[in-house]
């Protein structure tokens, strides 16, 4: 065997390559509900990032992401019925999202950890009072109905089998950000802030910035994966948005590794997929993710992708067995 | 008018109080929020139809074995979840207890039903009037028991020596240690206690609201308000909280705007995040 660092990249850039051969053929090859589940999926995963780097990398727990993903939504839906165009109504969408975050950071820097928890929630609980009541601009409970999807040089992508390319191509774009981010000294700002916060500020992390900015990118990634969800499901409503959405996107965060690239992946994926091929009611489900969740947190908070990651990497011959590491759950010698 | 929304203000006020000074208490004994805090009356609220409706016990038996089903979970929580996140960062628990949370609304939904159950009450609902005023008795009756219970778990506090060790471990648990406290056992004794306070008054509102899944979460979001803003670490200011939250969201809901009942309590709560973030009785601690 050659050195494991190059052994390593040829690896990569060979799973970089048969990734994209097998996204661009999945639709072409792929039946309707492989397809369903697929776009279902890309749309999560890309909440599911943005709420990696609130609370994964940055340690702010936001139980905020189904709001942020409703004004996301709501832009995009108001926004592409009047006719203006999906690809200036997206990124709408993710920008106001994004500046919500942004607001909701400043009580952030304010209160830690529990406050947090119940500001965001109380924040959840107040944009889906506003979608309920606002029925003149939101269409109330009956919601926004016949969303167009969106086309490109004057192909309609409208059936779900192109729509998988718009998914697909903005979940690569906003995972490439997301990759330059962690590799970024912002990403080491996050962590200085999650590990400890006074030590991070006198070293010279600006709370104030790291914080709202934390909040801002992870809300503009769930705007963003809201917006691509109301042309997907062609009908939004308030009960798409509830608490329950915003607990989903945290299972998916800790169950699949608080502060790890991959984790996102895993957590989507297992969240998703997972109710359909068990064929289980949404009750069934919650109920088996909630016990799941404690579990994973009393025996390996650390998350799945670390003990895959170890796995992989023992069976690899890359490196020997040792024990983990958790990141964000880790233990503090005390806390009294 | 005014004083028919009064009564039902402080009748809220009186549970969210009730179910605040449960989370000041857990969190002074063993540092942990309680995010579960609404569900623990939501189950044994479920718990008393059970008996009483399902089962067909007689009242009395009900009540009893409902307590005693809800002060068994406190301490299955406690012993089970929470005694092994405790050395964890504060987060880790913050997740579990929201974990416990969703569990128990769709456990509730898988074996139960989603719909509303009508549970029938104990006391006269044929209303009092005086001029243009009507009140409900029972409204009154659950007011002044709730009022009672909080009294009395207040003396508890204050003049037993359960309710010393209860205090000294919130104030040092290291100390509390040396001085020959044993931790853990008190700790149980909150979890204990705070079961007791929410089977009793899962009792007492079961007639008022409808004993369905989702009565917790609205419940269980405004006794952290009220708790918030009246002061985390302060019993008062649990209580004075609670009033203030059951008062602001009865008088906003009639005067306002109904249909935004649920917001007026976040916005008191933003305020004093902003202006006091230790609330209004809080001491800050660091």
């Amino acid at each position: 065997m050659g050195s494991g660092k190059s052994n390593r990249r040829v690896l990569e850039y060979g799973a970089l390559i048969a990734g994209l051969t097998a996204v661009g053929l999945f639709p072409r090859v792929a039946g309707d509900y492989p397809l369903y589940l697929a776009n279902l999926t890309g749309v999560y995963l890309i909440g599911a990032i943005g709420l990696n780097i609130t609370l994964g990398y940055a340690g702010q727990v936001s139980l905020a992401h189904a709001a942020f993903m409703a004004i996301g939504a709501y832009t995009t839906a108001l926004l592409t019925l009047k006719g203006v165009s999906f690809w200036v109504a997206m990124p709408l969408g993710a920008l106001l999202a994004g500046g919500f975050g942004f607001l909701l950071g400043f009580p952030a820097l304010k209160v830690r950890h529990h406050y947090l928890a119940m500001v965001t929630i109380g924040f959840n609980v107040l944009v889906y009072l506003v979608l309920r009541n606002e029925s003149e601009i939101t269409g109330g409970m009956t919601g926004l109905r016949n969303i167009p999807r969106p086309g490109i040089l004057g192909v309609h992508l409208g059936a779900d089998r192109d729509y998988f390319y718009v998914i697909a191509a903005t979940a690569t774009l906003f995972a490439a950000f997301y990759r330059f981010l962690v590799r970024s000294k912002w990403a080491r700002a996050f962590r200085a802030m999650r590990e400890n916060e006074l030590r991070a500020e006198v070293v010279g992390v600006s709370l104030r910035t790291y914080k709202t900015m934390a909040f801002a990118i992870g809300a503009a990634y769930a705007g963003a994966s809201g917006a691509l969800l109301a042309c997907l499901l062609r009908y939004i409503d308030p009960s798409s948005f509830e608490l329950d959405r915003s607990f989903q996107f945290l299972i998916m965060v800790v169950v699949g590794g608080p502060g790890w690239f991959a984790g996102p992946l895993v957590g989507a994926g297992i969240v998703t997929l997972l109710p359909e091929l068990l064929r289980a009611t949404q009750a069934v489900y919650l109920m088996l993710f909630a016990v799941l969740l404690i579990l994973m947190l009393i025996f390996s908070p650390a998350g799945l992708v670390p003990a895959l990651d170890r796995m992989g990497r023992v069976l690899l011959g890359w490196e020997r067995p040792r024990p983990a590491v958790p990141e964000v759950m880790r233990e503090e010698t005390d806390r009294t | 008018m005014i004083p028919q929304l009064f009564v039902g203000g402080l009748l809220s006020g009186a549970i969210y109080a009730l179910a605040a000074m449960g989370f000041v208490l857990l969190w002074q004994a063993s540092r942990t929020i309680n995010f579960a805090q609404g569900e623990f009356i939501m189950l044994p609220a479920f718990g008393v139809v059970l008996f009483q409706e399902v089962l067909k016990l007689p009242f009395p038996a009900a009540v009893g074995l409902t307590v005693l089903g809800s002060m068994a979970m406190g301490l299955v929580v406690k012993q089970f979840i929470v005694q092994p996140l405790l050395r964890r960062d504060i987060l880790a628990i913050v997740i579990a207890t929201l974990g416990i949370a969703l569990f128990a609304r769709n456990f509730i939904i898988v074996f139960w039903t989603a719909d509303p159950i009508f549970y029938p009450s104990i006391f006269s609902t044929k209303p009092w009037r005086w001029r243009e005023v009507v009140v409900s008795p029972e409204d009154l009756w659950v007011l002044g028991l709730v009022s009672l219970l909080i009294l009395l778990v207040q003396m508890l506090i204050r003049h037993t020596k359960m309710g010393w060790a209860m205090q000294a471990i919130a104030q040092n648990r290291e100390v509390a240690r040396v001085v020959g406290i044993n931790v853990s056992r008190t700790m149980a004794q909150v979890y204990l206690l705070n079961g007791l306070m929410m089977g009793i008054a899962a009792v007492m509102i079961a007639p008022i609201y409808f004993v369905q899944y989702n009565l917790g979460i609205s419940l269980g979001l405004k006794a952290f308000y009220s708790a918030v803003i009246g002061g985390f670490n302060q019993v008062k200011g649990a209580l004075f909280g609670g009033f203030l939250v059951g008062l602001l969201e009865t008088f906003g809901a009639a005067y306002v705007s109904t249909a935004y009942r649920d917001a007026f309590a976040l916005v008191v709560l933003i305020g004093v995040l902003l202006l006091k973030p230790e609330g209004i009785f809080g001491i800050r601690e660091e």
